[in-house]
């Protein structure tokens, strides 16, 4: 269970250029949640995944997984019990080493590295039985060079990587955005799929709000750092895009929504 | 002719642990990193002062070695914890160094005259009639040592998490690596590596010096561009073999053009800073189709 208490994140603190991205903002989050995260541009989702995973430092507030104070916990730290799939495709894996490489950093999140084989042989059967499960086309191209690889392909083995050992969390931050929509639609399947399989904590952003609806059993929407919308269960799986539109409208005070947000 | 053959074999043999060095970070960490310049006269520092006062040779080498993974430590520090640019972190190390090394030195030659080293340690086990000759052996034997050790330490759990940092740091965070370690670390590596090699080369040269460390980033450079252009399509071994086959074509490059009289020796450190300009373009235009990471 994640437990966010009062969380507060101010950039360029005292200057014309101060931003509030978080403001006190307070959520808690249950054991198998998968949580969809909308919000137009700088209501502060990334900004909050950030803060969950530790890549920027909070300003105030509180941060606890399973009871466990991570607020002051080094990124690499928290990575022990977060997995993450980052909106580049670039961003989550290597590309000057082979797939396999790749998951086997992956395989041992949280734990120490030593002096013993960086991928034994019995690994490499390992994945290869992963792969061929998953049916991305890879499980023969397991010593190719991530670099080789699409963006689809790329994201698909992030999300494998950070699901490899089971994260408490899994961190999601608009891991499709760049891929085509055919991709995207693919990435999502196979987020879903995970996710059900391990019965993951999940927060995903995304800019998609027919996506939002689909996935997952919860729905909050993001404004100026806050959460102004958090519904679940029964009440989220009736909304529709246009309850979802005029909330926001509602909430904006009339704001154009952005074409990115209306396309399925 | 064939002295100058044994002449750049043995040199470039010597050399190439410093471009192996060079190569951890230039191209594993993504680093360019000029602590090199201090390192390489740190290992010659060290190994010569160790050796006028009668410590044995190998003790020697090995006290170098550790001086260049402490110079190496200094300049990861600087860039991880007090986060200096990488290249002013080693900037900084070099100039530092430079006061170093003449404290250690006390003066700013070390001749090492009747001592024995390992050259004449090796000459007399084999009875091998030059200096030259010994070399070449000691160097066969330091590049095989080293190529070993690290292929099987960047196979290892933590020499994968060095590749992967020099790769994408922010991907090895994610999967819970303390990227400043593996930054430090790789750096200690590489600069133990580059002292090594000066430690070598100042019982070839016969003595220390306190400028012997000058070039030796672009020497080293050139050596790994060289190997590079050798082997197109390389893996850790190959890039390591090549660069010890680089480094010892570049000291034939070198004994040619001197000997050639159009070049005086003077003028070499502006030669190998061509051949190194020219060639990083040739690389850079051919491999443009191969991505690669971007260089600062």
């Amino acid at each position: 269970m994640l437990k966010i208490e009062n969380l507060s994140k101010t950039f360029n603190a005292n200057t014309v250029n101060e931003k509030k991205a978080i403001q006190n903002l307070s959520i808690t989050i249950n054991d198998g949640d998968f949580i969809t995260v909308i919000g137009g541009n700088g209501a502060g989702k990334s900004t909050l995944l950030n803060l969950i995973s530790g890549t920027l430092p909070c300003d105030e507030g509180k941060i606890t997984i399973d009871d466990i104070d991570i607020t002051k916990q080094k990124e690499y730290k928290r990575a022990a019990f977060i997995g993450r799939v980052f909106q580049d495709p670039m961003t989550g894996t290597c590309a000057d080493l082979s797939i396999e490489e790749n998951l086997s950093l992956a395989k041992r999140r949280g734990k120490k590295r030593t002096l013993r084989l960086g991928l034994t042989p019995q690994e490499k059967k390992e994945y290869k039985t992963l792969l061929e499960s998953l049916n991305l086309g890879l499980e023969h191209r397991l010593s190719s060079k991530v670099g080789l690889l699409s963006g689809g392909q790329r994201q698909a083995l992030t999300l494998l990587m950070s699901t490899l050992v089971k994260p408490k969390l899994l961190l999601l931050d608009e891991h499709t955005a760049a891929l085509d929509p055919k991709t995207a639609t693919k990435v999502l399947e196979l987020t879903t799929k995970i996710v059900e399989k391990d019965k993951l904590t999940t927060l995903m952003i995304t800019h998609n709000m027919k996506d939002a609806l689909k996935y997952g059993n919860r729905l909050i929407m993001m404004m100026d750092g806050k959460i102004i919308l958090d519904i679940s269960g029964d009440e989220k799986s009736k909304l529709t895009v246009n309850d979802l539109l005029k909330m926001f409208e509602q909430a904006t005070g009339g704001e154009v929504v952005n074409d990115r947000m209306l396309l399925a | 002719m064939s002295s100058i053959l044994t002449s750049a074999v043995s040199q470039g043999l010597l050399w190439a642990i410093l471009a192996i060095g060079i190569h951890i970070t230039y191209r594993i960490l993504d680093i360019s990193d000029l602590t090199s310049e201090g390192s390489f006269t740190l290992g010659a520092a060290v190994c010569a002062t160790a050796i006028v006062n009668n410590i044995p040779p190998i003790l020697a080498i090995f006290m170098a070695l550790i001086s260049g993974s402490l110079a190496g430590m200094i300049t990861g520090l600087l860039h991880t914890k007090l986060q200096i640019p990488s290249l002013l972190a080693g900037i900084l190390s070099m100039t530092g160094l430079y006061s170093i090394n003449l404290r250690i030195m006390g003066k700013a030659n070390i001749p090492l005259n009747m001592h024995s080293t390992l050259l004449t340690n090796i000459k007399e086990l084999f009875n091998l009639g030059k200096d030259r000759d010994a070399a070449i052996f000691l160097g066969i034997i330091v590049c095989v040592i080293v190529i070993i050790f690290l292929v099987w330490f960047f196979n290892t759990e933590f020499g994968y998490a060095i590749v992967a940092t020099g790769n994408n740091d922010k991907m090895i965070r994610a999967n819970g690596i303390n990227s400043d370690i593996t930054k430090i670390a790789g750096l200690m590596l590489a600069n133990a590596l580059i002292a090594l090699s000066g430690a070598l080369v100042c019982q070839y040269n016969g003595y220390a010096d306190v400028q012997q460390g000058i070039g030796a980033i672009v020497i080293g450079l050139a050596s790994v561009i060289i190997g590079e252009v050798i082997f197109r399509n390389r893996n850790l071994i190959t890039s390591l073999i090549g660069i010890v086959i680089g480094s010892i074509i570049y000291r034939l490059i070198v004994a040619i053009v001197i000997n050639s009289n159009y070049v005086s020796a003077n003028d070499m450190k502006l030669f190998t800073a061509i051949i190194v300009a020219v060639a990083l373009y040739v690389a850079n235009v051919d491999f443009k189709k191969k991505r690669r990471p971007k260089k600062c």
